[in-house]
């Protein structure tokens, strides 16, 4: 097998699912020599106590993330808008779940 | 019930081997892993020396010649492809075993119809790193193929019949044989050469007689409980 010979295995970050109709949420992050491995690693270390129905790899690097310094342009817009959150409603009497 | 101390002690002492990994391991994840299968294993060992008696003082004040386990599960874990090599060799095994034991109606198809499960992981887990060690670097080949070299000559004693298992223990040490030729196939190894069993005391676990190690795992997992009878936390 190939791959990177530098001896350090690449990072992956794990995404489990808890149960059906759940989304995948970000659990933690491991590091393994393939996506074979990393999904197996993953089992062991984010499902042991039956957290999880399904996982999901993904490569650690070819994640894209919003920097620290772009805080301000990317967040700060949408906290004086308080139009866009859906509290101008009356709730009617007898709906449940809102 | 012989068959239940036989399965117990494998699960037994192959669970404290591996668990002689932990802070030792490569890395975490696999530190972990090994600590998994050693769990799982150690819960399958409770439940069969229940069957037998009190599973403390069978698994804490038996004498050496007392366990009824194979060889292969009591040899060293040697370096991590050696104990890859024995992984691979005992949970092949193991499946086969609990798979026919689920289907058939002995005291002890409930515990392998959940056990085989766990044991089908623990299969996979061992074919997966023979594939990367065995098609890795020249090192981790080498190391690879030395492990299944060491520890081939006690897989023949896993196909003695153990009294109270009905199974065609014939069929079953084809299938290991065929299963274990293919996963080492893909991972460019070759089946070791040489007898699976030795011409002295090897593949005798099963009566008793054990290896020059095994006295020494056992000290080790018994000081405890012998130098504080009853202790708890």
């Amino acid at each position: 097998m190939s791959g990177d010979t530098s001896g350090e295995w690449p990072l992956w970050e794990v995404f489990v699912r808890g149960r059906r109709g759940l989304s995948h949420t970000h659990a933690g992050s491991l590091h393994a020599p393939d996506a074979e491995m990393a999904l197996r690693s993953a089992r062991d270390l984010y499902t042991r106590r039956s957290e999880g129905v399904s996982i999901w790899v993904v490569p650690s690097d070819r994640i894209t993330a919003s920097s620290p310094d772009e805080k301000d342009p990317f967040f700060e817009p949408a906290a004086d808008k308080p139009y866009r959150h859906p509290t101008f409603y009356e709730i009617p009497e007898g709906v449940r779940h809102l | 019930m012989t068959a239940a101390l036989a399965l117990g002690d494998d699960a037994l002492v192959l669970s404290h081997r591996l668990g002689e990994w932990a802070g030792h391991a490569p890395v975490l994840e696999e530190e972990v892993a090994l600590a998994n299968i050693a769990l799982d294993l150690l819960g399958q060992a409770r439940v069969l020396l229940s069957l037998v008696g009190d599973e403390d003082e069978l698994a804490y004040l038996r004498e050496e010649r007392a366990f009824r386990n194979c060889q292969l599960v009591e040899q060293p874990n040697g370096d991590f492809a050696h104990t890859i090599a024995r992984q691979l060799y005992f949970s092949t095994y193991q499946e086969l075993l609990y798979d026919r034991l689920a289907r058939g109606d002995s005291p002890f198809a409930p515990l392998a119809a959940k056990a085989v499960k766990e044991v089908a992981y623990h299969r996979d887990h061992a074919e997966h790193w023979t594939l990367r060690l065995g098609d890795g670097t020249p090192e981790s080949h080498k190391r690879m193929r030395r492990g299944l070299e060491a520890l081939w000559g006690y897989t023949g004693e896993l196909f003695e019949p153990i009294e109270g298992c009905e199974v065609d223990w014939a069929a079953l040490g084809e299938e290991w044989l065929a299963r274990v030729t293919s996963a080492l196939h893909r991972a460019t190894l070759t089946v070791p050469e040489g007898p699976r069993r030795g011409a002295w005391a090897a593949g005798a676990g099963r009566q008793g007689l054990h290896t020059e190690p095994f006295g020494r795992m056992l000290a080790e997992m018994q000081h405890l409980h012998r130098s504080h009878p009853g202790a708890s936390w």
